[in-house]
């Protein structure tokens, strides 16, 4: 085996065009400042103890100016009609006990906030932990008498965005204390280390070895979760957290896991708190 | 600033391109067993010696073809070696990743049985932490897609014709 880090810097030592050309693609995260409605969000932060990086930092550092001043101007971000949308839906009512949203919760400006920072929580009748899309659900069956939404339903994206808009700003924390949310915590890093599929890759290989640098054309973030659901200028719709994660799986040419599967939602837990301290900035943009 | 303006560009035409993640390696290229048959020369996956990070002889028999070579290198749903590596040779070929080196000049780098060994598995060569996917070893990852269950990303024919193109590079 060689070690290619001394044998990168030999050959640049011998080769100096080339490692020039290395340097200057690398192409770093930006630093500007994302104040959204005046509100000033945190794009850096301290990392929680135990995590393996430096600095974290929100994808928004990692788009394009053209996108990156989308998301800033909520005038002209796009997700911000699934917000719209998400308001209406939380007006409607539902289901055989006659209900809606509203009728319990009532202004969800003041019910909600807070819910999208602290999410995935622990569920004790399930013995799980559960995010927002389950959470509706669990509303839905239980206090509502409606059905579960199918996985990445239109409605449940943009319910879910407008339950996370309302936490615009604050800072993610989830709370690894209540039942055994460490050991799903746990389980989701051995899922975030695994190697996948036939390219045979992780999460880190991606996120946590390359951020910063080029895939193609695609610009390799930290994989944070904060601006969850995006809304996506290619497919000009909101993605949810779980459908990013599958997309990514899919890519390395592994068999895609379930929606709420055990490793998905541990890997949703896992992801989240490496996001610690980062603004909720739903509904970002993405290309 | 050659390569921070390339960098500007570049990003803003991403955005009407779909995701290059969900149309990175598309495809997935099937082991032909067939082909051993065929022509009795090719090494299967699981025979392959790499020694001393070098892989002597060819997997076919034969030498590869530099113009297929270029081809499969550029390939999404082949080598799509640009995804990770810049190539001043294909520079009329938008968006060259930095994950890994430039592979300028590589053949002054590397001997071509050097450079069969890096594609057949990576991982042999540069270590098990190595992100670069092994083109043509049936050491895989995690619950790998079930119609490529035991198939290599590469057909020896592939992986011969990217090393015939890439000792092109001087
Ligand atoms: C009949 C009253 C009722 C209705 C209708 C209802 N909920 Fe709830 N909701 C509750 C109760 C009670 C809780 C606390 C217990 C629990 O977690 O289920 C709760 C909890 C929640 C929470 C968690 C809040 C937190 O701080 O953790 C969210 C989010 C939520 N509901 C969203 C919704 C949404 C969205 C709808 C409409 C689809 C809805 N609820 C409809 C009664 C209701
Ligand atoms: C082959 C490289 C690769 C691998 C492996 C990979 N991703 Fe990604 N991922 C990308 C690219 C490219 C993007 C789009 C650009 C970006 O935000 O990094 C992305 C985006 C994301 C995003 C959206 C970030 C944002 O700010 O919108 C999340 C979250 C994410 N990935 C999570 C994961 C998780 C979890 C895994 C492991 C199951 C994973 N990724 C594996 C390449 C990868
Ligand atoms: C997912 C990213 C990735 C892909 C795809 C990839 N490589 Fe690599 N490659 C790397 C990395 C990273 C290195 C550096 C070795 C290391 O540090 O692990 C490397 C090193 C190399 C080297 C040695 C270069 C030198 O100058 O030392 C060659 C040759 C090479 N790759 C060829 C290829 C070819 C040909 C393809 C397409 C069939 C390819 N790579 C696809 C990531 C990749």
């Amino acid at each position: 085996m060689l070690n290619t880090k001394t044998m990168i810097a030999a050959l640049c030592a011998g080769a100096v065009v080339s490692c020039v050309t290395l340097q200057m693609t690398k192409a770093d995260p930006v630093t500007d400042e994302l104040v959204i409605d005046g509100k000033k969000m945190i794009t850096h932060a301290k990392p929680p103890e135990g995590h393996p990086l430096d600095v974290v930092r929100s994808g928004w550092l990692y788009r394009e100016p053209d996108t990156r001043s989308l998301e800033a101007d909520s005038f002209e971000n796009p997700g911000m009609l699934f917000v719209s949308k998400g308001e209406q839906i939380w007006n409607k009512v539902e289901g055989t006990a006659g209900k809606s949203c509203a009728s319990c919760h009532h202004d969800a400006a003041k019910s909600m906030k807070g819910v999208g920072a602290k999410y995935p929580v622990w569920d004790a009748k399930t013995k799980r932990p559960i995010d927002v899309e389950l959470q509706i659900d669990k509303c839905r069956v239980e206090q509502m008498g409606a059905p579960a939404y199918k996985f990445d339903d239109g409605n449940q994206r943009a319910l879910t965005t407008y339950i996370k808009y309302q936490s615009l700003g604050m800072p993610v924390h989830v709370d690894l204390s209540k039942g055994d949310m460490k050991a799903w915590w746990q389980k989701g890093k051995d899922v975030y280390y695994t190697r996948f599929g036939q390219l045979n890759l992780s999460c880190a290989s991606c996120h946590e070895e390359n951020n910063g640098k080029h895939i193609r054309a695609d610009h390799l973030s930290q994989g944070n979760v904060n601006g969850f659901p995006t809304y996506r200028l290619n497919t000009t719709g909101m993605v949810s957290v779980q459908n990013r994660f599958r997309g990514c799986i899919r890519d390395t040419r592994a068999e895609i896991p379930k929606a709420f599967s055990d490793e998905l939602m541990a890997l949703e837990l896992y992801v989240t708190w490496r996001g610690t301290g980062l603004s909720v900035e739903t509904p970002a943009v993405r290309q | 600033m050659h390569g921070a303006r390339f960098i500007l560009a570049a990003a803003t035409l991403s955005v009407g391109l779909l995701a290059a993640t969900g149309q990175m390696f598309g495809g997935g290229q099937a082991f032909a067993a067939g082909e051993a048959a065929a022509t009795g020369q090719v090494v299967p996956p699981q025979d392959v010696k790499i020694k001393d990070n070098a892989v002597m002889a060819s997997l076919t028999g034969k030498p590869g073809d530099v113009a297929a070579g270029r081809k499969y290198f550029v390939d999404k749903k082949l080598g799509n070696c640009l995804a990770c590596h810049a190539d001043k040779d294909l520079s009329k070929q938008l968006f060259h990743g930095n994950v890994g080196p430039t592979l300028d000049n590589v053949a002054s780098r590397w001997k071509p049985e050097q450079l069969r060994a890096i594609l057949v598995n990576a991982k042999a060569v540069f270590g098990p932490q190595t992100v670069m996917p092994g083109f043509y070893s049936l050491e895989v990852g995690k619950n790998v897609r079930k119609d490529l269950v035991g198939k290599t990303i590469l057909s020896a024919d592939q992986v011969e014709g990217i090393v015939a193109y890439l000792s092109t590079l001087k």
